[in-house]
């Protein structure tokens, strides 16, 4: 009887999990919908946004997203694998010690106050000091346009997701490495490897798929990420090729927007924006779980 | 008698075998390569651990001028001056009521995946898929969610509405090390309780569930820290309230809380208010860093506990 009632117990907790996300879509769809139904698929390559007017379109803040989530790959993803690698494979035991839990530490900076911190800090910096370098070195290149005195831009914000992603990758790229089982290394070792060769040779090959299910995770946090890059981009319209104007994200979009309502089609269009951002957050985590069993199918059969 | 080394061709190809060992050319090349590898490696750490300090050395330095009693037990007057007590007591209200919600529905999910689902049966993995899509979910979308789902209905902007968005960024993360942890638990005691003829439930509550307790307690820790600093849930549902006044109605009103005062307060023109978000970003970081670093220390304790 106990037992009858406490497996109810359990598996309604689970059927309540399950209906939480079932509630997330159905009401996202449900309040998408007239913004759905009056401007359809073309709401994503439209990028002028004036509420006002009654015009919305998530062309600008899909831009913003994507470049300002791609720039933080492409800075956190080697940054992180490298610390995974130290944390793995160099550091003497007390330094990991302290070392790992620091780098996780990064993670639980509470993204209001890492966007705060961007502001008053790294936005200034990065207006006198990086922004002007990059001009000046790579100005040819579109991305790197004349910088603003704010420093408010999709590149700041993009710095800021670097951060915010860092330990996520190095965390989850540490856990991989120390997986790799350690006759493998030994061998390399013994055939005269060097630690580097060893990397290259074993560890990154049979970790792989876990380290780019880590980058797809790394990924989807920056896609989602709605207060920090709502503080540092600058909140700009319209599509510019330079990082070093102010821009929109997804997320950005809806969190500057939530306090007013000029038109009845703005609150959809913001459910909209929502929904974009859940089928992105949905396909990164899903994708991340192709990956990674894929990478457990590998360490399965490597045993 | 013949030399006989003369008539032994070498194949030049061959590295000489009587060379010196002594690293040189292609080595010393390849152990300069590892080295600097190993130079970048330990940089990037270095990188990560300065970054980190330097985010706590900033909020620290500038957050110290505010902070003093009479900052923390004062409300706030005119825009963002005074204190922050009624912020404080909010986001306690608000997380602890959220707390309240994902703590038992997230150690019952954590229970149901170890203890009565098979760890290949459908229903265990679709349960998973769903937690890592919940854990996947930017949190701005939460927001959007309850407001459609409350707000929208009501009218209303409630603590209670910005608790349930907060439970839901919390549910996943504490089924997930809910489940980790009981995984951990050792066989041997669940095959004890049954061979007394212990009842399931009896078993779990009184022997798996204590000896995974002070696992599920770092999990319940490091997502109630988590949610304690969540601005994006709360900016839809619960940000429309007098600033200055306390509100222990969460029902009825919406409820002053600490991420929201640093969200809407940051870029005032006043230096005071500045100040004062400064000092309030300090509180709330120290509050979530001695969570994340309490936690640790527990979850080490338990580990040792359940291995020795």
């Amino acid at each position: 009887m106990g037992d009858r009632i406490f497996y109810g117990l359990c598996a309604i907790a689970g059927l309540l999990t399950i209906f939480v996300l079932v509630e997330v879509v159905y009401q996202l769809i449900s309040g998408a919908s007239p913004s759905i139904s009056r401007f359809g698929v073309g709401f994503l390559g439209h990028s002028r946004w004036a509420a006002n007017f009654g015009i919305f379109g998530a062309a600008a803040a899909i831009y913003g997203t994507l470049m300002s989530s791609l720039m933080a790959l492409t800075l956190a993803t080697p940054l992180g694998i490298a610390i995974g690698l130290y944390l793995s494979m160099m550091a003497p035991p007390a330094i990991r010690a302290v070392v790992g839990p620091l780098v996780e530490m990064l993670a639980a900076i509470p993204s209001v106050i890492l966007g705060f911190w961007g502001v008053a800090v790294l936005a200034p910096f990065a207006a006198k000091y990086l922004e002007p370098w990059l001009h000046s070195v790579f100005g040819f290149i579109p991305l790197f346009g004349e910088p603003q005195t704010t420093g408010l831009s999709i590149f700041t914000a993009g710095l800021g997701l670097t951060l915010m992603v860092l330990p996520i990758i190095a965390a989850l790229s540490r856990d991989l490495f120390l997986t790799v089982p350690g006759e493998l290394k030994d061998g390399a070792a013994a055939l005269g490897a060097t630690r580097w060769e060893i990397i290259r040779g074993v560890v990154l090959p049979t970790t792989v798929s876990g380290v780019a299910a880590a980058t797809v995770l790394g990924l989807g946090r920056a896609l989602g990420e709605a207060i920090a890059v709502t503080q540092m981009i600058g909140d700009g319209a319209g599509i510019h090729a330079s990082l070093f104007l102010p821009g929109n994200s997804l997320a950005s979009r809806i969190a500057t927007e939530y306090t007013v309502s000029e038109n009845k089609l703005e609150i959809p269009s913001l459910f909209y924006l929502a929904l974009i951002l859940l089928v992105i957050g949905l396909v990164t985590s899903v994708l991340a779980r192709i990956i990674s069993s894929r990478f457990d199918v590998q360490r399965t059969l490597a045993r | 008698m013949t030399d006989l080394s003369a008539t032994v061709e070498r194949d030049p190809s061959l590295p000489d075998p009587t060379a010196p060992l002594t690293a040189s050319g292609s080595l010393r090349r390849r152990a300069i390569v590892s080295r600097l590898v190993d130079l970048t490696a330990s940089g990037s750490a270095l990188f990560a651990v300065a970054m980190l300090g330097l985010v706590v050395f900033d909020v620290a330095k500038r957050g110290a001028k505010a902070l003093s009693l009479s900052f923390l037990f004062t409300n706030p007057s005119g825009f963002a001056g005074g204190g922050i007590a009624n912020a404080l007591i909010g986001t306690v209200l608000i997380v602890a009521f959220a707390a309240l919600i994902a703590v038992p529905i997230g150690i019952l999910t954590g229970l149901y995946l170890t203890e009565f689902a098979g760890p290949r049966s459908r229903s265990a993995r679709a349960l998973r898929m769903v937690l890592d899509m919940l854990q996947g979910l930017p949190t701005i979308v939460v927001g959007v969610v309850i407001y459609g789902l409350i707000v929208a209905t009501t009218h209303l902007e409630t603590g209670f509405a910005g608790s349930v968005a907060l439970a839901i960024v919390m549910l996943p993360l504490i089924a997930r090390s809910s489940q980790e942890m009981l995984m951990l638990v050792p066989h041997t005691m669940r095959e004890g309780a049954d061979a007394l003829g212990v009842n399931r439930w009896r078993s779990v509550v009184g022997v798996i569930l204590p000896a995974a307790l002070g696992g599920i307690a770092t999990g319940v820790i490091l997502s109630t820290a988590r949610a304690a600093g969540e601005t994006a849930p709360l900016l839809f549902v619960n940000s429309i309230y007098n600033p200055n006044a306390t509100q222990l109605n969460i029902f009825g009103h919406g409820v002053p809380s600490i991420p929201i005062y640093i969200y809407t307060n940051y870029d005032l023109p006043s230096q005071q208010a500045v100040n004062n978000v400064w000092g309030a970003a300090f509180v709330l970081l120290t509050f979530i860093l001695l969570a994340n670093v309490g936690a640790r220390v527990l979850l080490a304790r338990s580990r040792a506990k359940m291995s020795g």
